[in-house]
């Protein structure tokens, strides 16, 4: 009598696999790589140079140094932490893939998780060269926040996924013509997450809808760590929670889009 | 946190929905005002292999993506190897698998990448050992190492097989399996699918266009049209019965709107 494997349960051995899969693609394009590190690289030369000259014409800035260096990192950790995440998803849909995927025993649980490992891969491969320019050209060690560089990099990275697992739920639902939105819903967070600015500049009514934003916290949590030299705990715990609860929001937004997308044979026409 | 589990193949039940490979029963898939699937009702039997025809439109593809899962039927049951779909898919995922036009293996991946990724998601055990004969057998050896996207499309197809056949599966979906192969390919492959289904006791359901092939292949055949089954019996009383002598010339007779009595 033969034996068959009956896949319950989550399984590392699929996630591997799903892992190893976009570690082939990364390996197999150099232009996928120069595309990762690019972008970064542009960012933090630009700003470092806008960050040397305001310092040198304004005593707030001099003080604060390093904000808006710390600030473009980490947007960058949160912009390119989501961008990693959907990449990889919008490469099945190039690919033709997700048919496969999802007649395969790999379960949606899985797929996400291998995304969210993809984008922890490709987010090193982008903001590590990124950290040693700001050291080389600028001074700026951000590896010197020490500790507290955790807890804003936990935050960033679960908001990053929860857009992530949004996005790409969307494009899985409307098919490629989505597509757009997984390059710009990021940016729809900028003004409100305050980034470059304290949430006290906001006018009151934006300031609530502000501090709904894990981002938020993670910003002013940095600028009291560079500025005041505190380190909000508070804050983090805050944004933590906030993260928790949008995680759960868009895997059960993401699980009601594949549904809807297997209602309409969205998985067999994936294109436009 | 693998907790994958490992449990003896049951013999077939004495019921026949547990007994059966697939077991659907009045399906249906409505896309808004267009019924693409109307209460379909057929039973197959396991080690057979069983043809779809019918022509574009006719609900053949809806029909086999509603059996993977692909697609939620609007009202109907589907059981697969004993197991409601999609509800227990866990527990028959690993034991199927499709070959289809309508999905691509990674172009920029090898062969036997894309055949390592696909072998890791089904667990197969010894699976280097099983790809190396996949290659041998499909002849896959002299490319096995090129990324997928420089194959020929008689390559392309050979691939995808392998990739069907990766985790062994007792049940194989197959749509236009032989799609632009040429004719000495198409044979080929016919002949492997011919082999598989004897060696390891597989059902297989094929939809196809190639009515040479379903003649060759297949024990029986489901003639669709409109959302409807439209005939269902074995090659030969199906052409005895439209007093033909091919299947091609039953399917124009079919989709021409000609009846069995005035065909006769």
């Amino acid at each position: 009598m033969s034996e068959i494997a009956v896949h319950r349960g989550l399984s590392l051995n699929r996630i591997n696999a799903m892992v190893l899969r976009y570690w082939y693609l990364l390996l197999s394009s150099w232009p996928r790589l120069l595309e990762l590190v690019y972008w970064p690289a542009l960012q933090i030369i630009t700003w470092g140079f806008l960050q040397n000259y305001i310092s040198q014409t304004s005593g707030f800035f001099a003080q604060a140094g390093g904000t808006l260096i710390g600030a473009v990192i980490l947007w960058d950790i949160l912009f390119r932490g989501q961008l990693g995440f959907s990449i990889s998803f919008l490469e099945e849909m190039w690919a033709r893939n997700l048919g496969n995927l999802m007649m395969s025993p790999l379960k949606p649980i899985e797929f996400l998780i291998s995304l969210m490992i993809m984008s922890l891969i490709r987010l090193a491969i982008g903001v590590i060269p990124m950290t040693l320019l700001a050291l080389f050209f600028f001074g700026f060690n951000f590896y010197a926040i020490g500790l507290p560089l955790i807890a804003f990099f936990c935050n960033l990275i679960f908001t990053s996924w929860s857009v992530g697992i949004f996005a790409s739920g969307l494009v899985l639902r409307n098919g490629l013509g989505a597509e757009s939105i997984v390059w710009t819903l990021m940016f729809a967070l900028m003004p409100l997450a305050c980034i470059y600015y304290p949430v006290s500049v906001l006018p009151p009514w934006l300031q609530v809808v502000a501090w709904m934003l894990p981002p938020t916290y993670v910003f002013e949590g940095m600028r009291a760590l560079l500025i005041d030299h505190v380190f909000r705990t508070e804050l983090m715990v805050d944004a933590l929670v906030i993260n928790a609860v949008l995680l759960v929001a868009s895997f059960s937004i993401f699980l009601a889009l594949l549904r809807s997308a297997k209602r309409n044979s969205s998985l067999l026409s994936s294109g436009e | 946190m693998n907790i994958e589990q490992t449990m003896s193949r049951k013999p077939p039940a004495s019921d026949p929905v547990a007994s059966a490979a697939i077991d659907v029963a009045h399906l249906v898939k409505v896309y808004k005002a267009t019924r693409a699937v109307d209460d379909v009702s057929f039973r197959i039997a396991r080690g057979s292999i069983t043809g779809l025809l019918g022509g574009n439109g006719a609900g053949k593809t809806t029909t086999i993506a509603m059996i993977m899962g692909l697609v939620l039927p609007t009202s109907g049951r589907i059981h697969v190897l004993g197991f409601p779909m999609p509800e227990q898919s866990a527990e028959v995922l690993g034991r199927m698998n499709f070959e289809s036009p309508y999905v691509d293996m990674p172009m920029r991946l090898t062969v036997r990448q894309n055949l390592t990724i696909f072998g890791r998601l089904y667990a197969v055990p010894n699976l280097t050992e099983r790809i190396d004969r996949l290659a041998s057998d499909l002849d896959l050896r002299d490319f096995i190492d090129r990324a997928n996207g420089k194959l020929s499309a008689g390559q392309k197809t050979r691939v995808a097989l392998a990739k069907a056949l990766i985790n062994e599966p007792d049940l194989l979906l197959l749509d236009e399996p032989t799609a632009s192969l040429d004719p000495d390919t198409a044979d080929w492959v016919r002949q492997h699918l011919e082999n598989y289904r004897k060696s390891h006791n597989a059902t297989i359901l094929l939809a196809s266009h190639n009515m040479l092939e379903v003649e060759r292949l297949c024990d029986r055949v489901i003639i669709m049209k409109r959302g409807k089954i439209e005939d269902d019996d074995s090659p030969d009383r199906i052409m005895a019965r439209y007093n033909r002598d091919t299947l091609e010339e039953v399917f124009l007779d079919v989709a021409r709107g000609r009846t069995r009595e005035s065909a006769t």
